[in-house]
């Protein structure tokens, strides 16, 4: 099982897979920035791009992914994410309280209104996408004494 | 009413199969199902007759919305419950590797 | 509403083949078809939000689950005092049905929710927040303290799994702590 992951999948899907990575990444990030106009948010849009690199990572195996995405990078952004809502939070200090709205509110249906709102999307997205693909890699990717026995 | 009652036959399903069965993906495949019957349950106090999602349009004027406050909790819970399917798969993995078997029955080893 | 009834019936049904079949990867596929008959009925209860959320989520946790049960069946036996067993504890599941039958009775009716709490958020929302979308404005503004919640859930979610993964431990002092294979 291992063997197989490392060498990767088919020459059709190695193809179909560099065809549609980048739609699916793009796909997810715009979700994600227009989540306080159209359903979605940060929850979904994040979920979605750690889809794209699992997607990545299933089609051409474990060498070649983990070389493009080491997982230094992985605990990087998640704790980059968790710190900067955070961060956002306790900025709301200078207004008055935890949390508080303090960027202005704009014109509804705009790209750029809801204050804070956008901006905790990309957190909470960069937060779950990242900790989702720690997971994925930790879990599915990991090689089993008991495997080789069968 | 009716509709709940079935709600509640799909959470008695998953936790029939948490009680029963003797292998463990097979509960974790019932704690799955049980919480996607809670989750459901929320989103149909929710409901509202003749209502609307809650997002303004741009065109139209929209008077009645669904309840906005029970499909918020359910965005986060349905996250949380990937979570915590992930950690029970690992704990699953880990067993098989030491024991070798996937029978509860036959992991009896507690080590004080 | 015809169609969200037929859509119970159908998750109810592969819940229970998902329950009793004996193969462990066909089982992993009837929970994926329940979980994508949950999606669809988000979309009739008019969810957009939380349907595209549970369609992903459900995804990741099939490719997560099929990854655990490929080639790891187990053969199937009845030990003795199986009708005991199974007799006891469907007495408990149709005796817990008729409990919360009766407490249904509390419920407000399907369709007329009460909405104390909703119904501010919905006539001020706009207004206040200035987001189009009142579920993204509830999960961060109004109510932002639970999700920074959720986010420690799913920080502590990883740390575990890292954790029970993990394959070397520590080592004594002077030694170097390795990861496990890259």
């Amino acid at each position: 099982m291992s063997k197989e992951h490392e060498k990767g999948m088919s020459v059709i899907v190695k193809t179909i897979t560099r065809l549609t990575v980048g739609l699916i990444l793009l796909y997810g990030i715009y979700i994600l920035t227009h989540g306080h106009v159209s359903p979605g948010g940060g929850f979904a849009g994040g979920v979605i791009i750690a889809l794209s690199f699992v997607h990545l990572m299933l089609a051409y195996g474990k060498e070649v992914a983990l070389e493009k995405l080491p997982k230094g990078v992985t605990s990087f952004f998640e704790s980059l994410g968790a710190l900067l809502f955070l961060g956002i939070a306790l900025l709301g200090f200078t207004g008055g309280y935890f949390f508080l709205n303090f960027i202005s509110k704009g014109q509804p249906f705009h790209l750029f209104s809801a204050g804070i709102i956008p901006l905790c999307n990309i957190a909470i997205s960069l937060k779950v996408g990242a900790g989702l693909f720690a997971i994925f890699v930790a879990l599915v990717l990991l090689k089993f004494d008991s495997e080789g026995k069968e | 009413m009716i509709i709940y009652v079935l709600c509640l036959i799909l959470f008695c399903v998953g936790l029939y199969c948490v009680l029963r069965k003797r292998n463990i993906i097979k509960i974790i495949v019932g704690i799955i199902i049980a919480e996607y019957a809670v989750n459901l349950f929320f989103i149909l106090v929710a409901y509202r007759q003749e209502g609307r999602s809650p997002i303004y349009s741009s065109t139209e004027q929209i008077v009645n919305m669904v309840d906005a406050l029970p499909q918020a909790v359910v965005l986060t819970a349905i996250v949380i419950g990937l979570a915590t399917t992930a950690l029970l798969v690992a704990l699953a993995m880990r067993i098989y590797e030491k024991y070798g078997t996937f029978d509860i029955t036959k992991i009896r080893e507690l080590k004080g | 509403m015809v169609e969200l009834y037929i859509l119970l019936i159908f998750m109810i049904i592969g819940a229970i083949i998902a329950v009793e079949v004996k193969d462990l990867l066909s089982s992993v596929v009837a929970v994926g078809a329940v979980g994508l008959g949950l999606s669809m009925a988000f979309l009739i209860l008019k969810a957009p939000d939380v349907a595209i959320t549970q369609l992903v989520v459900e995804l990741l946790a099939l490719i997560i689950l099929i990854r655990a049960t490929l080639k790891r069946d187990l053969p199937f036996s009845t030990s003795g005092r199986w009708y005991f067993n199974t007799f006891v504890t469907i007495g408990f599941v149709v005796f817990l049905v008729l409990v919360s039958v009766q407490c249904f009775q509390d419920l407000p009716r399907f369709g007329y929710p009460l909405m104390r709490v909703a119904s501010t958020y919905l006539r001020e929302g706009l207004m206040k927040t200035g987001a189009t979308n009142l579920v993204a404005s509830v999960i961060l503004d109004y109510r932002a303290f639970d999700t920074l919640g959720e986010a420690t859930i799913l920080f502590t979610a990883v740390i575990g799994v890292l954790a029970i993964v993990r394959r070397k431990g520590r080592k004594e002092e002077g030694e170097d702590v390795e990861e496990e294979d890259e």
